[in-house]
């Protein structure tokens, strides 16, 4: 999907010429290039994660969510079907829903009390008769113009996805094959909620994007993972992309480990120590599913992560604060057919992730780093050639950027930024 | 995972003097925190202890997974090594400010006790910001000369953590 539309930045932007192998730093700290993403991306024609099912589970039952910067509310109507709509009242705009959850009749704003059915659509007018025969709206005032503004839907293994957008593909397609084969795998089958938390990151939203593309930094950063074997690269594992390259799938099978020397020689201050856990409850796992798979990382372009670490299985996504800023919701889950011994490894291992996480605490800073380290230079580029130039599923090897490549390769199709050859 | 009692009612008259030992207990873990003498933090956990860090929304949501669980000093100690040898993360140094605890006797030499936070943390920039506000809800063996922790669980007023948390509360 190539859009071509005129150049809206005052000063445009010429991606360098290695194209998905370099990225230019402005694109994490110029405002105009945030506004342009919010247009072209989160109101453009692109699936984006709202809520799950399992957060509205009971008919009345309400989410509010943001899809971008825009406030949005998911429901579930009296007869169970969910709806998504902006959360602007369709008098003076102000905010209709104001907590996270909640279970109503109806949907009413509480500056002029015009109320909604939960299916968005304008049910009455406060006053509309006027009071006493005088005031009240124009005789021709039509109750069936005014409604919350409705966002188009699909579900899929218990995400539910919203679009601005007409021509937004159907959402299988968006995702491809192989991308609802693992989301199925992970999601498919009654979830429950098993906690909650987020983050604020002061990055851009895309660098987080980035962050969780990247298999090379993973147990070079991570410490904890590669001390306590939980992930390396010397264990059989892959990066898989959608077939437009937009999501990943990165894996690791745990039980194939062969210690390679270059974690010894390359200093990895992430292999310098060796030692064993003093509660090692924390690490108590089983087999969940006969693939192999320990671990494993799915990306949905553009702010979506499925996690399964171990048995600690969690749905992260993201929401852009401001073009410096990122709130980072984690969500963890098990299924409704766990045991209680089951549900209390996923308890355990859910110290694994999240903000006091013990393998991803330090990417609540690393993006953070290269914000700061890059926001006074927007003429320089990152070198992103780990694994290649291109943007292709490698199954053999995880030392590699090519899912971050594919990123690139997504964002710039859909901001309409060429390179300097092409233009 | 027994349900938590979000308020730790002050039901009998607690003698002063236990009072104040707690109140001294309570005080002298901050100040462990707040001067970066880590090592002696999970000495104040009994050798099963709970140490748990949550949100005031996990707890009415009824959620086991908060955004900390330790069970036993075995996994408080792993945090302590974790983030002295494998964690990475900007230096930072936090202020405990603890409000008056409230007490109330659980059964003999056991009492459980709520009290308020607020913890400002300052950054390697400089920086000194408010980090968190929220409760403890705590189970304290007062049986040996030295208190410690059954139970320690912080609950956090906020779902937000700021940037990550490494360091305790």
């Amino acid at each position: 999907m190539s859009i071509s539309v005129s150049e809206p930045l005052t000063e445009p932007l010429t991606w360098p010429a290695e194209g998905v192998a370099r990225v230019p730093y402005r694109v994490f700290s110029d405002p105009d290039i945030y506004a342009l993403e919010q247009e072209r991306i989160f109101r453009g024609p692109v699936w984006h994660f709202l809520c799950l099912e399992i957060d509205i589970p009971k008919h009345g039952d309400v989410r509010t969510t943001w899809l971008g910067d825009t406030p949005i509310i998911v429901t579930r109507d009296h007869d169970g079907k969910i709806h998504a709509m902006i959360n602007r009242c369709a008098h003076k705009g102000a905010l209709v829903c104001l907590k996270k959850s909640a279970n109503v009749e109806s949907l009413r704003c509480v500056y002029h009390a015009w109320n909604y059915g939960l299916d968005g659509k304008l049910k009455n007018v406060a006053f509309r008769k006027g009071i006493q025969g005088k005031g009240g709206m124009p005789d021709d005032f039509d109750i069936s113009k005014h409604r919350l503004e409705p966002l188009r839907l699909e579900i899929f293994s218990g995400l539910i996805f919203g679009t601005f957008s007409s021509e937004t593909e159907p959402l299988r397609s968006f995702l491809g094959d192989r991308m609802t084969q693992f989301l199925s795998r992970n999601l498919g089958r009654p979830l429950k909620t098993l906690g909650v938390h987020s983050q604020i990151i002061h990055n851009n939203w895309k660098l987080y994007a980035e962050n969780v593309r990247d298999s090379y930094h993973a147990t070079l950063l991570h410490t904890f993972y590669t001390t306590f074997k939980v992930n390396r690269l010397d264990m059989d594992g892959g990066i898989i992309l959608s077939d437009k390259k937009w999501h990943h799938i990165s894996y690791t099978k745990r039980a194939t480990l062969k210690p390679a020397q270059e974690y010894n020689e390359a200093k990895v201050h992430s292999a310098q120590y060796e030692s064993k856990l003093a509660g090692p409850a924390l690490l108590a796992a089983w087999d969940e599913f006969d693939d192999g798979i320990t671990h494993s990382i799915q990306s949905v372009f553009p702010t979506l992560v499925v996690q399964f670490t171990l048995n600690s299985l969690a749905v992260r996504f993201f929401v852009p604060r401001g073009v410096d800023k990122t709130e980072l919701f984690w969500v963890f889950l098990g299924y409704e057919r766990d045991d209680a011994e089951q549900t209390r490894m996923r308890i355990m291992q859910g110290n694994l992730t999240g903000a006091a996480g013990l393998v991803s605490l330090e990417d609540g800073c690393i993006n953070e780093f290269v914000q700061r380290g890059t926001r006074t230079s927007p003429q320089r580029a990152a070198f992103v050639e780990m694994g290649g130039r291109e943007a292709v599923s490698n199954e053999s090897s995880r030392a590699t950027e090519a899912a971050v490549r594919g990123f690139w390769h997504g964002y710039r199709n859909i901001m309409g930024f060429e390179t300097e050859s092409t233009r | 995972m027994s349900a938590t009692p979000l308020k730790a009612e002050a039901t009998t008259v607690i003698d002063p003097e236990i009072h104040l030992r707690i109140e001294d207990f309570l005080t002298c873990y901050a100040h462990v925190l707040d001067d970066g003498t880590i090592d002696e933090w999970p000495g104040f956990f009994a050798e099963d202890a709970i140490y748990q860090i949550t949100t005031r929304e996990n707890c009415e949501a009824g959620y086991p997974i908060g955004v900390l669980y330790c069970e036993g000093r075995g996994m408080i100690t792993d945090r302590v090594k974790a983030l002295k040898t494998a964690n990475i993360f900007e230096g930072h140094t936090y202020c405990h400010i603890l409000g008056r605890p409230s007490v109330r006797q659980e059964r003999l030499g056991v009492v459980a006790v709520r009290s308020n936070f607020s913890v400002f943390r300052t950054m390697e920039d400089g920086k000194a910001e408010l980090f968190a506000t929220g409760k403890y809800l705590d189970r304290i063996d007062l049986r040996d000369e030295q208190p410690r922790f059954l139970e320690r669980r912080v609950i956090l007023d906020s779902r937000r953590i700021d940037v990550l948390l490494v360091l305790p509360l």
